[in-house]
């Protein structure tokens, strides 16, 4: 099993935006990396978050969800306060400051970034890429109706450049992927994540691939009957 | 289709969990729609509540109607095939929309069988009344499960039934030793080696929404809190009074369905909800969860 070692007394828990789209994903991924998870989707949720997940999703859904409900601006907030973000596909979206033919939504990261990009659902598919920053194995990459990255500020770091497009960057409190590691077996972008959220997580590389993950892991955190 | 592709399939249901999905008419509607929150529309002729009212033969709508759609909206669009109909799917899958929906709403085409979903490599949605039926489309290789309710009526009580059927079902599966799988199989027409996957997860292995008479907010936060994935709603937007805000609502009671607050939030001011329809009331041959098995 692994090891996670809190540092200080900093906040230790990475929530998931539970409004649509691909929650219980990445509360799975969060569980079998020993790190501590909540669902976020009241205003009170995001007291002492160390990270934020935005899901995949709709992300016309979710930038519409909130705005209503007062979440936007308790997110803004939170993220001021040092909590770091990243966003999956959708949450990508919502995180970027340019959004073709759109108004953006959260504004948080120096990136143009076209929706659906790649086409239509036959058009979404698989491939792998290493990225020295995240892990020293190939990492599996799932594009679902993905959007691209087709620009970056001189602030962002590109972790990821596939061709003509940028598939994953950061900044100091912002990550974006438009892949869904959360619907593979890896677990290192997880990893880095929680790493960047300040949480230390020890382990050798060949560890991230989760050997229990199936692609139904999913339907534990999901649909109590 | 390959395993990775079905794969893909499954998961882009799973990014639609939380969400509603609209059926609209036209360019306009799904504009509407997709300001509203949809996740995805489903572009046909005319709304099953029309369908009904209209009877006759429904069919595969134009595709140059579902083109316009496409191109209207950046969300996943789907369209209806009529069950066993396997050239409208092969017509579908060639205008390159997100998903098909091999649809008990449109007059069947073939009584015996349904499509072999395996030979496409674009998704499939299928009606369910009960874990068999689910099983068995799933077994076809349908990536996305519904209930069937019953469309048009405004009338959630199919729906619920179709549901709690289904979640009767797994609970006694989940709960039997596992030889008495095999005759609870043949008994209720389950595949077996699906069942036994069941069994271990407790719930169905791809995405189930409900299907099939939604009218209101609190009818998307019943199913929700029934164990749906997300929801459905065919007649009851555009059939209302005011189908802009009926949607934002239905959207907002979905992702909050535990939320009784904000459920009522929801609720306020809607203004007409579609006509509703009493199921007893409808002749039996009109009865649309009837078609297919």
């Amino acid at each position: 099993m692994m090891n996670l070692h809190l540092v200080s007394n900093k906040p230790s828990v990475i929530g998931v935006l539970d409004l649509q789209g691909g929650v219980h994903e990445h509360l799975e991924h969060l569980e079998s990396l020993g790190v501590v998870y909540k669902r976020v989707k009241q205003v009170e949720d995001f007291a002492d978050l160390a990270g934020l997940i935005i899901p995949g999703g709709e992300s016309s859904c979710l930038s519409r969800l909130l705005n209503i409900f007062e979440i936007k601006d308790v997110l803004l907030q939170a993220h001021q306060r040092g909590m770091k973000i990243w966003g999956t596909c959708a949450g990508a979206i919502l995180l970027a400051n340019k959004i073709v033919g759109e108004s953006s939504c959260l504004n948080l990261i120096n990136i143009t970034i076209e929706r659906n990009s790649f086409g239509s659902q036959l058009d979404s598919f698989v491939s792998e890429a290493t990225i020295p920053a995240v892990a020293a194995e190939p990492i599996p990459l799932i594009f679902i109706r993905a959007p691209k990255i087709i620009d970056v500020g001189s602030d962002v770091n590109v972790l990821l450049e596939i061709g003509d497009y940028i598939a994953a960057a950061e900044n100091e409190s912002v990550l974006v992927t438009v892949f869904h590691p959360e619907l593979t077996g890896c677990l290192a972008f997880h990893r880095y994540f929680a790493m960047k959220c300040g949480l230390k997580i020890t382990a050798s590389d060949h560890e991230y691939i989760d050997p229990h993950w199936k692609s139904c892991s999913w339907t534990k955190h999901a649909g109590n009957i | 289709m390959d395993t990775k592709r079905y794969e893909l399939n499954v998961q882009l249901a799973q990014m639609l969990k939380g969400g509603v999905i609209m059926d609209v008419t036209n360019v306009e509607q799904a504009k509407i729609a997709e300001e509203a929150g949809a996740v995805s529309v489903m572009a046909l002729e005319r709304v099953p509540a029309d369908i009904r009212k209209d009877g006759g033969v429904a069919r595969m709508s134009d595709p140059s109607m579902i083109a316009a759609i496409k191109k209207a909206v950046s969300i996943p669009v789907m369209a209806k095939a009529r069950i066993g109909h396997f050239v409208e799917a092969q017509i579908l899958e060639a205008l390159r929309i997100d998903y098909i929906d091999e649809s008990e709403v449109l007059t069947p085409a073939d009584e015996e069988c349904h499509i072999d979903k395996t030979k496409f490599s674009i998704p499939f949605v299928c009606g369910a009344r009960n874990l068999g039926e689910a099983l068995r489309r799933i077994a076809e290789g349908a990536a996305m499960i519904r209930t069937k309710g019953e469309a048009g009526t405004g009338n959630v009580v199919e729906a619920v039934r179709h549901m709690r059927t289904m979640n009767r079902e797994i609970r006694q599966l989940v709960q039997m030793p596992v030889e008495e799988v095999t005759g609870f199989a043949k008994a209720n027409g389950l595949p077996y080696e699906l069942a036994l996957k069941v069994k271990e997860l407790g719930r169905l292995p791809v995405v189930n929404f409900a299907a099939g008479g939604i009218a209101t907010p609190a009818d998307a936060a019943l199913m929700m809190q029934l164990g749906c994935d997300g929801v459905f709603v065919g007649s009851g937007i555009f059939k209302s009074a005011d189908p802009a805000k009926r949607a934002r609502a239905i959207v907002k009671a979905t992702a909050y369905f535990n939320d009784p607050q904000k459920v009522l939030e929801a609720s306020m001011d809607l203004g007409e909800a579609m006509p509703g329809l009493e199921i007893s009331q409808i002749p039996p041959e009109q009865i649309l969860a009837g078609r297919g098995w």
